[in-house]
């Protein structure tokens, strides 16, 4: 995909065969948050005002260096603006892998999770307002370069993960 | 697993329409519109514009939020992902050994 999305929201949406509670943790612990998408361990002080940081592990380095360049121990940060678990979390959100995409600053990210039947709805709800470059990595523009598909990979893979065990093959 | 295949059931079903692939391609362009803008490309009622909106609604592939008085649609892509991820990349393995394995024989049978 090289077109861009052009809208400032991008919305996304998985029902998961899982408790609301599972994809809560699924979100914020870093147990969980290490084992689909990206990766990466999140640390949350889940109150407003909290710090978020999705913290590197040695596979990001490793990767990293084979690819040429330094992995920052800080994948991506931001501030936790309301956590009312487990139904609502909104954060601000900042890429720090990619210096040109760091700089255009913080984006809100909010996680609603309701009940439905048999399991959990997630939807994801990203404000990108004037950040064009991490619009494009966040819905998957970058796949093909090796940058990952962005939010609908992550919730297919967070899906599989909470309901086989195992995350799809990257 | 046979609620999944109810779900993609009901991915492939909106899909088979030239008018909601339409809907989805609009929306690709440009995230997050109203039943107005929507229907403004169409020659079509707003009925039944909105009857097409409502199958992608059930299929998760346009999912709503409210802007003030307005409801906005965004195409989520996640459940094409999910066949995606499911279907397709299984196949492409399955081709991917197939050509591994042939390429496998034709070495041995020349060596």
């Amino acid at each position: 995909m090289t077109t861009t999305k052009q809208a400032t929201t991008q919305v996304y949406r998985v029902y998961i065969k899982a408790s609301p509670q599972a994809v809560w943790d699924a979100i914020t612990q870093a147990d969980w948050t290490d084992r689909y998408g990206y990766g990466g361990r999140a640390q949350y002080d889940l109150r407003p005002g909290g710090a978020y940081r999705a913290m590197a592990t040695e596979a990001h380095k490793r990767a990293g260096e084979e690819m040429g360049f330094p992995t920052p121990d800080v994948l991506v940060d931001g501030e936790v603006v309301e956590a009312d678990p487990p139904r609502r979390l909104v954060q601000t959100w900042r890429m720090c892998m990619d210096p040109q995409v760091m700089s255009e600053g913080f984006s809100r990210v909010t996680y609603e999770i309701e009940e439905s039947p048999g399991g959990a709805r997630l939807t994801v709800t990203h404000d990108l307002e004037g950040m064009p470059r991490l619009a494009v990595l966040v819905a998957g523009g970058q796949e093909a370069e090796g940058a990952g598909g962005g939010w609908a990979w992550v919730l297919s893979d967070l899906k599989s993960v909470l309901e086989t065990g195992s995350r799809m093959a990257s | 697993m046979v609620e999944a295949v109810d779900d993609d059931d009901r991915v492939f079903k909106a899909l088979a329409d030239p008018t909601r692939r339409f809907l989805l391609d609009r929306l690709y362009e440009r995230d997050g519109r109203s039943l107005t803008e929507l229907e403004s490309e169409l020659e079509m009622t707003r009925f039944g514009v909105m009857k097409h909106l409502r199958v992608l609604e059930e299929a998760g592939l346009v999912v709503t939020a409210r802007s003030g008085r307005e409801k906005l649609h965004y195409l989520n892509p996640v459940p094409i992902r999910l066949i995606h991820d499911r279907w397709i990349d299984k196949y492409r393995e399955r081709q991917v050994s197939a050509l591994a394995d042939l390429k496998q024989r034709l070495e041995e049978d020349s060596a």
